[in-house]
């Protein structure tokens, strides 16, 4: 009789844990990058204030799990900072739609016991670094852009994603770019084989690692580094000056890729050309990676009007969070984009 | 006794109690098939898994072969995949955990089961119970916080200072490491040490140690020199099942272990074991191969414990039953 | 007194006070921890820790309100998957079966219950996550439900076992056939040792964090149902405590006192219950 009792009363906690729950709103269930994740969330948020009947859930995994998931079909939507390559788009069983959302930056980020000022990062600096072929702080490399400042002879501790990461996309795509040997040795992607370094899950860990380890030197994105009150350097960009990230400088890198987005919108815009002098070399746009075709209406209508909402209202809430609004040609092109999705 | 009527009673049946037994014969069948079915569900449940592990796995184990447990290279861009790293992560901090729990652990046992008096003794065992059930995020969580600062700060210079010369003890310094991990986790198994060689010393024979003392020997010679040889093949089991849990910690590992697949002699080096990589790449694993290498490491870890496991009872089983006298010793 | 007498009476009580150091140094690890927990975490436990859900990322005022309900609809599962098949299971071994199967049945209990948690993940991601495509309450309830389902079939085995020859005889000797003096002679003597198993059990999957990261996954909401992802404690905590926010690591001491504190008294509790006597005479 006693276990007869028990069993109603789990029975009962059952649906009521269930229909407490259960509710009616669209759910969407979305990951991936960690990059634009404070935007995101940010965005999420107020969305879900203004249209109750929507939840999205995102999750910041980094963009390698984002694409994966959105392959396996585990979320709704993806979201990447590296853009899908052919043969991940081919993975896909429906087509996959690039929406670019705001523009970011990945920073050097560095903390260096006893110094305050801003480091000048020279290419040859930076891939040196991560290369593991500079490893003290006061090598020439580093102390010939930055006179006046007095850097230590510590060991260099290299911070680096341990996971799929779109920001380090963004990384490995400039020092692709700017040395050869990175190239050949690591080449670009959201995963590569290190040299050097700790690793760190997602921005939100390496800035962690960062934060506590004396000595360090990591790549993320600049609002990371500026929430956290960690410290970043200015790069040299392909004219020769020394370019700290902020808005103006990554919409001046966005300006000209603005003009030639191609359709499908995935472009690089590391080390622009020097023609361009106030650009930061190492800025990105990140996407939201959205099916073409929703078997469900409801979350096709609520992602359509969700992205609308994002390009047009919801890009007030970029500049307070250091990301830089999109160009207006490329939010014309987006919304009329937005009409191919199913 | 009385039948209910229309019961069937065989007539070569004799005796009402067989009787009974008989007419709900159906009953007990149901109870026999139902409890069956359950324990049945555990044996499918294992079968499911290690079938599912070798499935999965099938393309990397193809492409790569034994080349996998050889190769330490882990590079998901060019699609070449190997082991050796995290099987030599696993093995180091585990090590690590060992050499710091076994002495730890066996020494607390004896003290529990030679000198305490058995109300102390046991509710000191119940303490390292609690110990074992603190979570693993937990134990990571201190980690993080307290012990790799310390270790960047105080211990790991100390042991440069003093013990530099060692290989095990060269390099720079990041506080997360091989030797923060091997720490953490010495400290999360030292409770299963403890008390299973507590329970395999309890189970020798008193009059082992009464006829040591009575040759004269003090207690610690007793102990040490009668007792605990005896118990021997037991402690090695409590070592092993130690070693297994050790082997399959993911998240304390994970948060201070540094994330680095690199092979390198020196303690104080980031490093990557089995079950962190796990943790950290599975869900963001994009391409089938590179999910196919995740998982034949997830098959690699769970033979490994499998096989210590195995041995670890055995050990302690023939340890108990030589104790308690079913075995000769 | 020879030196050699003397050499050895000093080393026996310096032996003997190392293990009792040893002692001394495993007991107070764990009243460190406590004691950190306590001083860490105190001090950010508050009305909204309880109550609020996730703030947006950077700011300051979120909760966990989601993680702890997360977290017990996930025990909730993994009991209603769990326990019945342990508990039958461990019946069966204790009153029915024979030589061959009882005992791979219970070398394949010892064996998951040596199956590292990641790897349980891995197999409820197969098994559940990619049929449904999607991660969900459901798969992390699986997984930690084939986590509890060796523990407590080899704890009811063991406290049925116990169960003395004489109450099964009278049960017989009343007439009562098999599956009664099971129901209601045997059972209830054991019920004390059977239900400590069942808690001790779950409240060692409360806090398991791996075979949650891709099941459950994770929430910045409510998770209505049983078919969405969920956020829970453990995963929380990890994720708090391995970010750069100071916000996010205050709720991470904070979360990891109700954790430590829950499975710590139910531990605590539980194992007082059982000491205190049982429904029969031991023999």
């Amino acid at each position: 009789m006693r276990n007869v009792k028990v069993l109603c009363a789990l029975a009962a906690l059952l649906a009521i844990a269930t229909l407490a729950t259960a509710a009616g709103p669209v759910l969407l269930n979305a990951a991936g990058a960690t990059f634009p994740y404070p935007m995101y969330s940010k965005w999420f948020d107020v969305y879900h204030q203004a249209h109750p009947g929507v939840q999205i859930n995102y999750q910041s995994i980094g963009s390698g799990g984002g694409i994966r998931q959105l392959i396996d079909k585990t979320v709704d939507f993806g979201a990447s900072d590296g853009p899908m390559n052919d043969d991940q788009l081919k993975q896909a069983s429906v087509p996959i739609l690039h929406f670019p959302t705001v523009l970011g930056a990945d920073v050097p980020s560095y903390k260096i016991p006893g110094v305050t000022a801003e480091l000048n990062f020279s290419p040859e600096a930076l891939s040196g670094i991560f290369l593991g072929k500079i490893t003290k702080w006061n090598d020439p490399a580093i102390t010939s852009a930055n006179p006046g400042v007095k850097l230590p002879a510590d060991d260099i501790v290299v911070v680096h994603r341990s996971d799929g990461s779109g920001t380090t996309y963004i990384w490995t795509d400039y020092l692709s770019k700017v040395s050869p040997e990175w190239e050949k040795k690591v080449g670009k992607a959201t995963s590569v084989n290190w040299p050097v370094g700790l690793g760190g899950k997602g921005n939100e860990g390496v800035a962690g690692l960062l934060e506590q380890t004396p000595d360090s030197i990591g790549y993320i994105e600049l609002i990371y580094a500026v929430q956290n009150k960690i410290m970043y350097g200015r790069v040299k960009n392909s004219s020769g000056a020394f370019v700290k990230a902020e808005l103006a400088s990554v919409s001046a890198a966005a300006a000209a890729a603005a003009k030639i987005m191609p359709d499908d919108f995935r472009v690089s815009i590391t080390e622009p050309p020097n023609t361009n002098k106030a650009a930061y070399p190492i800025s990105s746009f990140t996407w939201l990676l959205i099916p073409g075709k929703f078997s469900d209406a409801g979350k096709r209508d609520a992602v359509k009007d969700f992205l609308k909402w994002m390009m047009t209202d919801g890009q007030q809430y970029c500049e307070p969070l250091a990301y830089a609004k999109l160009p207006k040609e490329v939010v014309a092109k987006e919304l009329k984009a937005i009409d191919k999705i199913q | 006794m009385a039948t209910t009527p229309n019961a069937a009673t065989p007539a070569d049946i004799p005796g009402p109690t067989q009787t009974l037994s008989r007419r709900w014969g159906g009953a007990d069948d149901i109870a026999h098939v139902i409890t069956l079915i359950a324990a049945a569900t555990l044996v499918l449940i294992a079968v499911l898994l290690v079938y599912q592990l070798w499935i999965l796995s099938a393309e990397a184990r193809t492409k790569f072969g034994w080349h996998f447990f050889v190769t330490d290279t882990w590079d998901p861009v060019a699609g070449d995949f190997g082991a050796l790293p995290f099987i030599y992560g696993t093995l180091v901090t585990s090590l690590v955990a060992l050499v710091l729990a076994v002495p730890l652990g066996v020494g607390a046992a004896i003290f529990l089961a030679e000198l305490a008096p058995p109300k102390l003794s046991s509710s000191l065992t119940f303490v390292s119970d609690l110990l074992a059930a603190v979570p693993s995020v937990i134990y990571g969580l201190l980690g993080v916080f307290l012990l790799v600062p310390v270790m960047r700060t105080t211990i790991q210079p100390a042991l440069k200072a003093t013990l530099g010369f060692l290989p095990i003890f060269k390099g720079p310094s990041y506080g997360i490491g091989f030797l923060t991990a091997g720490m953490v986790l010495a400290i999360m198994i030292v409770p299963f040490v403890l008390s299973v060689s507590r329970e395999v010393l309890l189970a020798i024979p008193r009059d082992q140690r009464e006829a040591a003392l009575a040759l004269g020997a003090t207690k610690w010679e007793s102990t040490w020199k009668v007792v605990v040889p005896a118990a021997r093949i037991g402690i090695f089991g409590s070592v092993f099942l130690a070693l297994a849990r050790a082997l399959g910690e993911t998240m304390a590992v994970t948060m201070v272990i540094g994330n680095n697949p690199k092979i390198a002699a020196s303690l104080f080096s980031p490093g990557y074991s089995i079950a962190a990589v796990l943790a950290n790449e599975f869900s963001e694993a994009t391409g089938n191969l590179y999910l196919s290498a995740l998982i034949e490491l997830g098959l690699v870890l769970f033979l490994l414990t499998f096989i210590l496991n195995g041995l670890a009872r055995l050990l302690i089983l023939v340890t108990t039953a030589r104790g308690s006298g079913v075995l000769p010793s | 007194m020879s030196l050699r007498l003397a050499w050895r009476k000093s080393l026996n009580v310096f032996m003997l006070s190392l293990t009792g150091i040893c002692v001394l140094i495993t007991v107070s690890v764990l009243f460190f921890i406590l004691g950190y927990l306590v001083y860490n975490g105190g001090k950010d436990l508050s009305w909204s820790f309880f109550t609020h859900l996730p703030a947006p990322v950077g700011e300051e005022g979120g909760g966990m309100a989601n993680a702890i309900l997360g977290s017990l609809k996930l025990l909730l599962l993994a009991a209603l998957f769990g326990v019945p098949i342990g508990l039958l299971g461990g019946v069966y071994l204790a009153e029915f079966g024979g030589r061959t199967f009882p005992f791979i049945i219970r070398y394949t209990a010892d064996l998951m219950n040596g199956v590292p948690s990641i790897v349980i993940g891995i197999f409820a991601y197969a098994l559940v996550v990619m049929p449904m495509h999607h991660f969900s309450t459901l798969a992390g309830g699986v997984a930690l439900g084939v986590m509890v389902i060796p523990t407590v079939l080899r704890n009811t085995e063991s406290f049925l076992v116990d169960v003395p020859r004489s109450l099964r005889e009278g049960a017989f000797a009343m007439g009562a056939n098999k599956w009664k003096m099971i129901a209601t002679v045997v059972l209830p003597a054991a019920s004390r040792g059977i239900m400590t198993g069942v808690l001790l059990a779950l409240a060692r999957v409360a806090g398991e964090t791996a075979p949650l990261l891709f099941t459950a996954f994770g929430n910045r909401f409510w998770s209505p149902g049983w078919d969405q992802p969920t956020s829970s404690l453990p995963v929380v905590i990890y994720t708090y405590a391995t970010g750069p926010y100071e916000d996010w690591h205050k709720q991470a001491w904070a979360a990891g006192l109700v954790l430590l504190g829950m499975v710590l008294v139910t531990n605590i509790l539980v194992r007082a219950f059982l000491t205190r006597g049982t429904a029969y005479e031991r023999t």
